[in-house]
This record gives C-alpha cells, structure tokens and sequence, in this order.
C-alpha cells in the first residue's frame, strides 16, 4: 500500500531529519486491510532511526504528537484502529511549546 | 572620557529621551482628547446638526476608515472591537506582532503581561521592542509602542508573571486571552484558567521554522486538555533559546493570533476553532486541519469535569509538565566534583601549555558559530561513533609534546552550558577514558569568568 507519511513540529529529527517519506508498506498474511496500529510499528521499525520513546508510548504515540490522516485527527477517525486506504497521507507532528 | 564613563553617560541620555518621548505622547494623547472634546461642542453660531454615527466619534471614523469600508466588518465589527478587551500573556516573539495589530485595529482594552526584561538576542524577532529597551522590562516596553500607535486606546500593563495565584483576578478582566507564551506549564495553567472563567483562547506556538495555531474553548470547542491530556515529555519541549527559531516564523504565527482575537471579539467570520493551522516555513506549506471537538472525558471541560476555581488554585503546573514556569536553563550535576573543571582552571591549562584535547560536544551548526582554540568537535550524538577520533587524538597530543612530559595527555570536555559536556564524560568514563573531565557551564561560563570578549549566543 502506498502511503505518504510526514513529520513535523521535531518528530522528523528521528528520522534522519526527513520529513516527507513516501513509502510501500507490503501487507502480510495477504490481508488487505492496513490500520493506524500496524502502521506505527511499522514505522517504529524501520523509520525511526533514534530515541524512539520520543515518538511512541506503549503501542500508541507518546503524549504531546498529534496524528492526522488526510488532515484529519484520527481522534475522529478511531485512532489505532483508522484503517489507512491507497495514497492516503499521514501526518505526525509534535506540539510546540515556543514563542 | 573612559569607555564606561561615556557608557553611563549614554545609559542616562537614553533615559531621558525615553521618558520625554513618552511625556510627548501623553500630552499628544491628551491634546487630541481636548480637541476632540471641542469638535463635539459645535461652535457658537454653526450649526448644530448630530449626525448618526453609530456611536463612532469623527476621530474614530477617521482613524478606522478602512476597517469600516469592509462589507463582512464595518461599524458594527469596529464598534464590537472597540468595546473589547483582550488579554496578550507573553510580549516575546508571538505577542510582539500580535500587540502591534491588535493596538493598531481599535480594541477598546488591550492588555499585555510579562516578567521579562528586553534582551538583545530578543530583537530579531519581538519586533515590537527597540534598542533603547535592552534591559528593561518588556511590558514597559511593549505598552510604550503600543500607545505611540494608537493613544486613544487604553493599554494596561502587567509586569509579572502569570501564576495559579494571580491569573483568574488578571484574566477574568478581559473578554478574549491571546497564549504567546513559550513554555508548557503555561500553557496548560492558561487553558485551565480559561476554561474555569469561560474564555475564549487564541493559541500559537512557534519554534525554529514551525508554527501552530488554533482557538480553543470557543463556542463548545475542544480545550488544550481536550487535545493534550497528558503532557509531553520535558525533553519533547524545546525553547527558542534551545532549539533557535527564524525570527518571521513567530511573526507570521503572531499575526494570524491578532486576526483570530479581532474576529472573535468584531463575533466576524469563522475562528479557528476545532481546526488548527500548520505552517512550515521552509517548504513553504501551511495546511489547516481538523481536529477533535470537546472531549467528554476532558478533566478541566468535559462532561463530568469538576474543575473548579479553587482546583485551578491549587493545581501544580510545574509538576504536572515536569517542568518550571520560568524555564530557568538546566543545569544538571551528574558528577562527581573530581571530574569537573572550572573555566578559569581551563584558561590555566592553556597557559602552562599542558598536554591536553579539548573535545567540543556541540551540535556542528553551533560549533560553526564561535569555538575555543584548538577544540575538535564530536557532537554528543555521534560521540558513541567517533570514540576512535577521541583516542587518536590523545596518542596525537602525547607524541608531539614528546616523552620529556611523561605523563598522558588529560581529556577535556565542553559544550554551551554545561550539561552535555556532563553527559559526554559519563559515557567516556564509562567507556574507559576514566581521567576525563568537563568545564563546569561550558562557554557561556568561559565567557563570564574568563574572556567577556568571547561571542555568546
């Protein structure tokens, strides 16, 4: 499944400082369904280059970064549970504190 | 005249011009209230025709002319501002813009409060501060151009910082509070405050070339806790100081804050409420999302929230974020006095010429600003990778000072403030360079006690 995912707000510095990757997430077991879940370990696994306790709390993102699905909070789209389609665009930024 | 005598002399010139210039703009201020008054009166013998204004006084009309031509603002939404009050808590990077559109549109009220002095590395982005305010307090300074722009607003000023102890008096004073703060206790401690006394919040946030900004508690909408019940880690939580931040990106986040605050308080067009904007700076990209709405099970402003005035008095914001109010720098002791250097000890080792490497732990975009002599640079997070670099250059230093020395080249550690050089030298003791040492509050340490010519940044 083809998705394009994007970091923000400090999050990209964990993955080589990039923050825009498209990427080709290849389903297992011949499932055809991809959710939130199975795509934070996947990038967990093969993204996230440093310090992931900066990116992930438990199975989920740690408090303070905001998960968008085509620019939308997943809050509103059931979270881990969102199942991602072809070509969607997923969003991690970290809140800001400064000013 | 000595340099210094010439300095005091200069400090107190530039005293005296700003206390004239602000007895000038009073008097202005005054002059034209005087004049207004007279217009009012009509002269003897004119005519004395009252002509339906709205409510508008000739001044008034003039000075909002191009406000009141918009069809979707006009004189309802510039009456509506006028009438307004609205809080900035922060007079740094966000609030500097902010207070300069705010105080230019007409808001009837407008407050600003800060504990902070003007710095010089202030200037390249709180826009709203001039040089002769370097070292003092940002509200002076803030209200003092807020008032040459527009005198016949009234402009309160609040030099303090924003406590559980003083906020509900000091927010419950005004209709809408603007969040230019740049800590998270804060930020936190506002939302809750604004909840508890049922105020909207325009909140931005900005940091190296990223912003945000959205309006919480509005018209049902979520709060900052509805977003971000639990707070982020203490590291997730960089300062500008910190992290650094291009001195436009806070501006352009401060006067999209200005234009939410004249909406809600003009009650014009659509606030950005449930929906927060995103702007990157470098690719050029802002993207507005939605985001959730009011979280039932929020603990300040859902459902079955009982969070109360007197629960917002005693809540501690530092402890909840992990993190002080004031963002004092860190300063971490990690070890053990033997394996610390102060900066002066440091300028005695380059003075006896000791055998000696200095390794710089910094980030090379730092490194590249200002070093010692001599120093090599291993950033801290590539120290693991670059330990051979470190015993090289020990044998280096050992063969070019010959055997007449005998003893071993000793190994130096230093970064901006302290704290990174401490948690380079644990690792390095660890990994067997036991006689390693750090300069206790790195350069800016250097800078104070040793060498006041040395940049700090």
């Amino acid at each position: 499944m083809q998705l394009t995912l994007e970091f923000g707000g400090g999050l990209e510095l964990l993955c080589d400082s990039k923050k825009i990757h498209d990427v080709n997430i290849e389903q297992h077991n011949g499932e055809d369904k991809l959710i939130m879940k199975d795509l934070l370990s996947w990038v967990r696994n093969n993204l996230i280059k440093e310090r992931p306790e900066m990116f992930m709390k438990g199975d989920t993102v740690r408090p303070g970064v905001l998960v968008l699905v085509n620019d939308c909070d997943w809050e509103l789209s059931g979270q881990l549970n969102t199942s991602l389609e072809e070509k969607d665009v997923v969003v991690f930024i970290s809140t800001l504190h400064g000013g | 005249m000595s340099a210094s005598e010439l300095l005091r002399e200069l400090d107190s010139l530039k005293d005296a011009k700003t206390q004239i210039e602000h007895k000038i703009s009073l008097l202005e201020a005054q002059l034209r209230e005087i004049n207004l008054r007279n217009d009012a009166a009509p002269p003897n013998g004119s005519s004395s025709l009252s002509y339906p204004t709205n409510g508008l006084t000739q001044d008034m009309i003039h000075r909002y002319s191009r406000h009141l031509m918009l069809p979707s603002f006009g004189v309802q939404g510039q009456a509506n501002l006028l009438k307004s009050s609205i809080l900035v808590v922060g007079a740094g990077g966000l609030g500097a813009p902010a207070l300069l559109y705010l105080a230019a549109s007409g808001v009837g009220r407008l407050g600003v409060i800060d504990h902070d002095v003007v710095e010089l590395n202030n200037m390249h982005r709180q826009v709203i501060h001039t040089e002769a305010y370097v070292g003092k307090p940002k509200v002076k300074s803030a209200a003092a151009a807020c008032h040459s722009i527009n005198s016949t607003i009234q402009v309160v000023e609040h030099e303090e910082a924003l406590q559980t102890s003083n906020a509900l008096e000091i927010l419950s004073k005004y209709d809408i509070i603007v969040d230019a703060t740049d800590n998270a206790p804060t930020r936190y401690l506002i939302s809750d405050c604004c909840v508890v006394l049922g105020k909207p919040l325009v909140s931005g946030a900005a940091l190296g070339l990223e912003g945000q900004l959205t309006v919480y508690n509005y018209h049902g909408g979520p709060c900052y806790r509805c977003l971000f019940p639990t707070p982020p880690p203490r590291t997730a939580c960089q300062s500008c100081a910190e992290g650094g931040v291009l001195g436009v990106v806070p501006g352009i986040i401060g006067c999209l804050q200005a234009l939410e605050a004249i909406k809600v308080a003009a009650s014009v067009g659509e606030p950005l409420s449930g929906r927060m904007l995103l702007l990157d700076a470098l690719s050029g990209r802002i993207r507005i999302v939605k985001i959730r709405g009011r979280s039932m099970q929020c603990e300040v402003c859902g459902e079955n929230a009982t969070f109360t005035q007197q629960q917002f008095l005693e809540f501690d914001y530092e402890k909840f974020t992990q993190t002080p109010l004031r963002v004092p720098p860190l300063k971490l002791n990690l070890l053990p006095s033997e394996s610390r250097i102060s900066s002066k000890e440091y300028s005695e080792i380059i003075l006896k010429k000791e055998t000696h490497v200095l390794v710089d732990v910094r980030p090379a975009h730092h490194f590249k600003i200002v070093s010692l002599p001599k120093s090599l640079n291993i950033p801290l997070s590539t120290l693991e990778a670059r330990l051979p670099e470190v015993s090289s250059a020990l044998k280096k230093e050992e063969e070019d000072s010959g055997v007449a020395s005998g003893s071993s080249a000793q190994l130096y550690v230093v970064c901006r403030r302290g704290n990174d050089s401490q948690r380079a030298v644990q690792y390095l003791h660890k990994m067997g360079f036991a006689s390693a040492k750090d300069i206790v509050g790195g350069l800016e340490s250097w800078a104070h006690n040793v060498d006041p010519n040395f940049p700090t940044y």
